[in-house]
């Protein structure tokens, strides 16, 4: 190629010695060539190229290219919907199967526009850009499947969202042509606005037969528990208006109504409240001279002053819903995302997404008969609540009702709630706002137990090569009564074992693991031949404990079972100098840490060092050969949100900072080492969960002047 | 040279095309490989089986706006509401429309039960009942006041062939003069219907009442009016009851048993699939279910293949041990339990397999606090029927379901006093809170102030100056006049007075309005304790705020030979109790305290002005379940101050030590269990007494003498 085009530009003069059959051939090639790059760039870069061709038209989509149904007169109509359907009877978990993944498969109709024999459409909005969005988002997400035989949830793209638009058997006959519809089986419907004039069902009125129902405001009679979910009215003014968030706290007005379709009846009555309480109440209507339609819906009035909607809810503790014609309302979304407290005044109303939700916590229920008594029932709610109230109202919008996409997930993550029970989710993840998911703590042994004396604990003595120290550490603890069993763990694999006949001979089992790798992690080990639930992690140079400070440790370990109790305390400082966190091992008024060379703990700690670690720091402990200790109290203190138990006097420890060969310097590099560790762990917790104390654990009667051999643990702190 | 050039041209063009082919640019062949995907496309791109895609371009907005025209000419929402509670009745009946709540409105949640007719006979499930309800804090012998009604007929068992079975009910019922078509009213019934439907039928007509009944199936069960109570033995212990069997949390929660059931197989007629269907998933090994076919007199008849080889395994195995050495216990439907389809059969194994560890020990844990909470005594199932109810009328004062569903329950956290969370002692780790930083001291006063070296003065000095002190409040329960505003010491923290009115003891337990913080210091006047003390303390609650902490600690034995409870104030070698004469606890226990409490013992206690400090850790050790905290003290308390004050002859009577035994007894008797715990440790500085310098030591003056 570079040579024809040098030689063309090199000019005519080197034509002659070319002949032209090879001049054409070069071209041709070089055109082929040429083509081939523009076509690898078009497929390359065309955007979905890559699927068949039909797509490309994608773009140019649009409901009218929908294929029209014509749906005879006499087509079948479904049963009304079964009021006595659950989950159990109604709906064919076996389609779902035993799936390892735990996610239902939800598959879509395609779009098709329905119209009687006369070609009038059924629905007179047809698709609503809200159902698009629905269908949208669960088609992009994990639920979804286009496989029609692997699906147990099936999504008609028949939009029912809003009831006034449609015309109701031919809607039927429309389900019930689906080619799946099987009497509705595993079906699901959305519905935000139900019924119709004059007395407004609360329930879809299209028969349904079995289908599941999403429908906004049902009333504890039409709502089916177990089966049906309440979902909420969206409410368009979200897409079009941002309402930052923000801190909770009193607000300038304590009670707001800004609906617009309230009974006079209950104005009449909202309007003496009014009269009573003054300024603390605002209560605003429609504006009278705008025209209705877009611009009114942002707009409320009270007598000639205009407010603008929904802003203004941000600038009120509590915002009032009250029941229109319908119970669902839309309003109660925008209230949510204004971060206002609602007050809910609809009877029997099955507020959205209740299965999971805890609206205790998000709003008041005030029974419609006690409107007139609501300004008394609020002011008795404590401020703290109230904030609270308007933090979780505000995480509910977040993340339940900001958008037709998380109104269809959330649904779709109810019914795989319930088809996969073993894996829901909990009411901690359902409830909990990120700053309270972070900042709380469920520790994993809640239950008050004080664990029964008899089972004993097991020591874990984790040695090397100090074959010595450590038959004096085993003949020191074997004389503790509550003692179960030793295990020593053997960590040098150049070295065997001392031959058993010359182990010190102990009352309790002994047992002795050779580990592969020398790891400080193989401690941590949750191995089976520890059968109690108490471990003893012991150095195997710890030799100055007594009895009496042993087994004292196990009881208290017995009234702590979800803490490590432990003899040496250490500290945790910020240094102000250096901007981050510092180890401390001198005599303190504060513990925040007990080192692992003498603690005990219950083994799901254990469980949870060598399975659940967060981050690398299971590496970083092996590689460094240090703080596996602090990579302890980390993990317990940030799952249990407690600090740990020092018991008795501190002692001179035989223990890394004290055995320093080489006196001052080892030492102070052995104190770096685990400041740093204090560092990095902090940083792969994202937060600092150990807790500071003042205090430790000792014999009721320790120091006390009482006849110790009257005492249960007098030798308690000698040296 | 012209050849060569020729096929290096030819060889570049051919590896150009190659790559072209390589890099994907040139794939029509290869997108044939979808199934068919192509052939699938009609001109439009929608066929059956065409997945869903987003459609573009102008779609109408769904309009949430309501039509004023629609509503305005409705009918009054007043009327709409009368209207519903004549059409929602029976089967449909809600607390909306079948429940009465004007009747709550006067004089809160009160329950009335009929006096006992005279030769109607009553079950001793049922009599327990009624007494745990008469025994309730909800009790109210006026009907005129009462919220709620409790029928004394036995309505328990409604199983026509059953002995219990009581006849004329309906006449008997009608014939009440309060029974109003039954509203307001619950009935309480553990059986219905018999052989061969067992329909959920009562076999009268219940009007507008509530049920609360065993076995209910959600066919039946109108939600947000019925109760579904657990289905309890006629030995189910009246009150206190048994704490559960869980000892340990053992690691790997796995045991012996993966699933087990032990039951009869009814071989036919209702509910008889679910059992048949067992011996699919039964592998004998660590999945064991067994069925019986012996069941009834005629079993034989409708015996099948293979019953006689089911009975034989059914015999191996004991029930007990069954029970206690599996991880999950499977529930099968009987005759009567509900009708749910056995959905996964035989899936159970692989579904309960693949639960995780940690979820198997949060689940076993869980169900021993259910147990404990709501189950293990009549009287809490009663009185968790009682409190769902309440929960409804009281709508916007309800618990949240964190406070049914987590510890300590929702018989201990009572709405009325608060439905923040945060102002409970419970939450914090839960909400990732802390209590607030402060306390408020309490001194209960009943001699009057004659000096000023009085040790009150001392104490009120002492505890003012703590830097956690955010109020001190003197509880005048003496018979004098209050003293002179400026003969009380000028301290940092401010010292209000509140004169007892009925000079009662219990009084220094009400919750006053006037504590700002979580933490409560409660003093006796002739306590001596130092700041440094108080400091410590109060550093050591904030640590465990759902308990008592404190100084003074006694504790309680059994003595085998008098066959009841001791009490002693020796120096022993571990302690139950701490006495609230010097001891910081959260200001809830005060509400639970004065309302909780049955007024018998509040009375008990007020008549004798003793026993008041017992009682109030009886209370927090049955809600917590776990021992009080003893703190390090400076001087011995109280044996060493006998005689300095005249508060002391209080302690100084032979009586008032015999008085706390009795105490003991009686209350062990009302929560039908000694809820007491011992613990054999106390909380010290960290540096106590260690040999290090007193002056690096925060709170050494604990250490001085």
């Amino acid at each position: 190629m570079y040579a024809s085009g040098k030689y063309n530009s090199r000019g005519p003069a080197l034509i002659p010695r070319m002949k032209i059959k090879h001049r054409i051939y070069y071209i041709t090639l070089f055109s082929v060539v040429l083509l081939g790059l523009v076509a690898t760039g078009m497929f390359q870069f065309w955007p979905h190229s890559i699927e068949s061709t039909a797509d490309w038209t994608l773009d140019k989509r649009s409901i009218h290219d929908a294929p029209l149904i014509r749906l005879p007169v006499s087509s079948p109509i479904p049963e009304r919907g079964d009021l006595s359907c659950r989950m159990h009877t109604c709906f064919d978990v076996y389609r779902c199967g035993y799936n390892p993944k735990n996610r239902i498969k939800v598959y879509i109709y395609p779009l098709q526009r329905f119209a009687d024999e006369l070609g009038v459409p059924i629905s007179s909005t047809g698709l609503s850009r809200e159902y698009n969005d629905l269908l949208s988002a669960i088609s992009d997400s994990d639920f979804y499947t286009d496989d029609v035989t692997r699906a147990c949830l099936f999504i008609p793209s028949i939009d029912v969202l809003n009831q006034n638009s449609l015309r109701i058997r031919e809607t039927a006959q429309a389900l019930a042509m689906l080619p799946r519809w099987d009497k509705g089986m595993n079906h699901l419907l959305f519905n935000m606005l139900p019924g119709g004039p004059p007395d407004y069902n609360t329930a879809l009125d299209v028969p349904r037969d079995r289908a599941l129902l999403a429908g906004g405001g049902f009333s504890t009679w039409t709502y089916r528990q177990g089966y049906d979910i309440s979902i909420p009215v969206y409410s368009p003014l979200s897409a079009d208006v941002e309402l930052p968030e923000r801190q909770p706290g009193p607000r300038r007005y304590f009670i707001l109504s800004s609906q617009t379709a309230i009974h006079r009846e209950y104005r009449a009555e909202l309007e003496r409240l009014k009269e009573e309480n003054g300024e603390a109440l605002l209560l605003l209507d429609k504006c009278s001279n705008l025209s209705q339609g877009a611009a009114s819906a942002r707009k409320r009035c009270y007598k000639g002053q205009v407010y603008d909607y929904p802003q203004i809810l941000q600038e009120s503790s509590f915002c009032v819903v009250l029941r229109g014609a319908r119970l669902g309302q839309a309003t109660l979304s925008d209230v949510l995302q204004a971060g206002c407290v609602p007050v809910i005044l609809a009877d029997s109303y099955i507020l959205p997404f209740s299965e999971v939700l805890d609206w205790k916590r998000a709003s008041v229920v005030i029974p419609e008969e006690k409107l007139s008594e609501m300004y008394t029932i609020l002011k008795s709610i404590p401020h703290r609540q109230v904030e609270e109230m308007q933090r979780q109202a505000r995480w509910f919008w977040d993340a339940y009702f900001s958008s037709m996409k998380a109104v269809g997930l959330t649904t779709l993550q109810i019914i795989n709630d319930r088809i996969y029970p073993y894996a829901a989710r909990t009411y901690e993840q359902w409830n909990n706002p990120p700053v309270v998911k972070w900042s709380s703590v469920n520790s994993p042994l809640f239950l008050p137990l004080i664990p029964p004396r008899a089972p004993g604990f097991t020591a874990v003595v984790l040695t090397y090569d100090r074959v010595e120290s450590l038959f004096r550490v085993i003949t020191e603890i074997s004389k503790v009564p509550s003692l179960a069993k030793l295990l020593v763990v053997w960590n040098n694999q150049n070295k065997s074992p001392p031959e058993e006949s010359l182990w010190p001979k102990v009352s309790v089992p002994l047992k002795v693991v050779r580990t592969k790798e020398n790891k400080l992690s193989n401690r941590f080990f949750p191995y089976d031949e520890i059968e109690t639930e108490a471990v003893l992690a012991i150095d195997d140079d710890i030799i100055m404990l007594t009895s009496d400070e042993l087994q004292f440790g196990y009881e208290v370990w017995r009234e702590f079972p979800d803490r490590l109790v432990g003899y040496p305390g250490r500290l945790h400082l910020w240094d102000h100098e250096m901007g981050k966190w510092k180890y401390e091992s001198e005599w303190t008024n504060e513990v925040s840490m007990v080192l692992t060379g003498a603690a005990f703990y219950h083994k799901y700690f254990n469980y949870l060092y060598t399975y659940k670690m967060p981050g690398d720091i299971k590496n970083w402990v092996d590689t460094h050969m240090n703080c596996e200790d602090i990579a302890m109290n980390f993990l317990v203190a940030n799952i249990t949100g407690k600090a740990p138990i020092k018991v008795t006097p501190r002692k001179k420890f035989k223990c890394p900072e004290c055995t320093a060969i080489d006196g001052l310097s080892l030492d102070q590099t052995h104190m770096v080492e685990r400041s740093e560790c204090i560092n990095k762990f902090a940083s792969v917790f994202g937060t600092m969960p150990l807790k500071v104390v003042e205090h430790r654990a000792d014999p009721v009667l320790y120091k006390d002047d009482f006849p110790e051999k009257l005492k249960s643990f007098p030798n308690i702190g000698s040296l | 040279m012209q050849a060569k050039k020729r096929y290096l041209i030819l060889l570049s063009a051919g590896a150009s095309l190659i790559l072209l082919f390589c890099f994907g640019g040139i794939q029509v062949p290869l997108s044939r490989r979808g199934p068919g995907r192509r052939d699938d496309h009609s001109l439009t791109g929608y066929h059956p089986g065409a997945p869903w895609r987003r459609l573009q371009g102008y779609l109408k907005v769904f309009s949430t706006w309501e039509k004023d025209h629609d509503f305005h000419e409705d009918i009054s929402p007043r009327q709409k509401r009368d209207s519903n509670s004549g059409l929602f009745t029976g089967r449909r009946c809600r607390m909306e429309s079948c429940f009465n709540f004007s009747l709550c409105e006067r004089n809160g949640f009160k329950v009335y039960v009929y006096p006992q007719q005279k030769g109607e006979k009553l079950s001793e499930s049922y009599q327990n009942i009624l007494s745990s309800i008469e025994g309730s804090r909800f009790h109210t012998p006026d009907p005129a006041k009462a919220c709620l009604f409790v029928l004394s007929l036995d309505t328990l068992d409604r199983d026509q062939l059953s002995p219990q079975y009581v006849h004329n009910l309906k006449a008997k019922i009608q014939s009440l003069p309060l029974w109003n078509e039954g509203r307001n009213h619950i009935i309480f019934n553990l059986y219905s219907g018999t052989w061969p439907d067992y329909t959920e039928d009562l076999g009268f007509d219940i009007g507008f009442a509530m049920l609360a009944k065993a076995s209910i199936s959600t066919e039946n069960f109108r939600p947000n009016f019925d109760v579904s109570v657990p289905l309890f033995s006629k030995d189910h212990p009246r009150t206190g009851g048994e704490r559960g069997f869980l000892k340990h949390n053992t690691i790997p929660p796995y045991r012996k048993y993966m699933l087990v059931f032990k039951g009869k197989r009814y071989l036919t007629g209702i509910g008889s699939d679910t059992r048949n269907a067992l011996y699919h998933v039964h592998n004998s090994e660590d999945v064991v279910l067994l069925t019986t076919c012996k069941h009834g007199k005629d079993w034989q008849k409708h015996k099948d293949v293979r019953c006689d080889k089911d009975n034989v395994e059914y015999d191996k195995y004991d029930y007990r041990e069954m029970l206690y050495n599996s991880t999950f216990c499977l529930v099968p439907r009987g005759r009567r339990l509900g009708s749910f389809r056995f959905l996964e059969a035989l899936q159970i194994p692989s579904t309960v397999r693949s639960i995780h560890q940690d979820k198997i020990l949060s689940l076993r844990q869980q169900t021993q606090f259910l147990w404990e909470a709501y189950f293990n005594s009549l009287e809490k199932i009663v009185l968790t029927t009682l409190e769902i109810i309440q929960d409804r009328v009281l709508l916007h004062a309800s618990r949240s379901s964190l406070m049914w569903n987590s510890l300590p329950g929702g018989l201990f956290t009572l709405p009325q006093y608060s439905t923040n969370l945060g102002d409970f002692p419970f939450y914090y780790a839960k909400l990732g809170t802390k209590p607030y930083p402060k306390f408020t001291a309490i001194i209960h006063m009943v001699t009057p102030l004659v000096s000023q070296s009085q040790p009150v003065m001392k104490l009120l000095v002492a505890v003012a100056k703590s830097q956690y002190c955010a109020q001190v409040i003197v509880l005048w329960n003496s018979d004098k006049p209050l003293p002179a505003k400026h003969r009380w010491p000028v301290t940092s923290a401010p010292i209000s007075v509140i004169e007892g009115e009925s000079k009662v003891i219990n009084s220094r337990f009400l919750p006053y309005n006037t504590i700002p913080t979580d933490a409560v210091l409660s003093l006796d006047e002739d306590t001596v304790l130092s700041t440094t003390e108080v400091d410590f303390a109060f550093t050591v609650w904030q640590s465990f705020p759902d308990r008592i902490v404190g100084y003074p600690a006694r504790s309680h034995f059994w003595d085998s030979n008098k066959e009841r409870w001791g009490y002693t104030s020796k120096w022993t070698n571990d302690y139950s109790m701490v006495l609230t004469g010097a001891a910081i606890y959260h200001k809830y226990y005060h509400y639970l305290y004065t309302t909780y409490l049955p007024a018998s013992l509040r009375t008990m206690v007020d008549q004798m002005s003793n026993c008041e400090d017992i009682l109030m850790n009886f209370l927090v050790s049955s809600v917590t379940k776990l021992p009080p905290v003893k703190v390090t003290q400076k001087k011995q308390y109280k044996e060493t101050m006998m005689g300095q004050s005249s508060r002391a002859s209080r302690w100084a009577d032979p009586d008032h030590f015999a008085q706390r035994q009795t105490c003991m007894n009686k209350f062990a008797n009302w929560f039908g269990t000694m809820p007491l715990i011992h613990s054999q440790m106390r909380m010290d500085p960290v540096l106590f007494k260690d040999q290090v310098s007193i002056l690096r030591k925060k709170y050494r003056d604990i250490e001085r003498l």
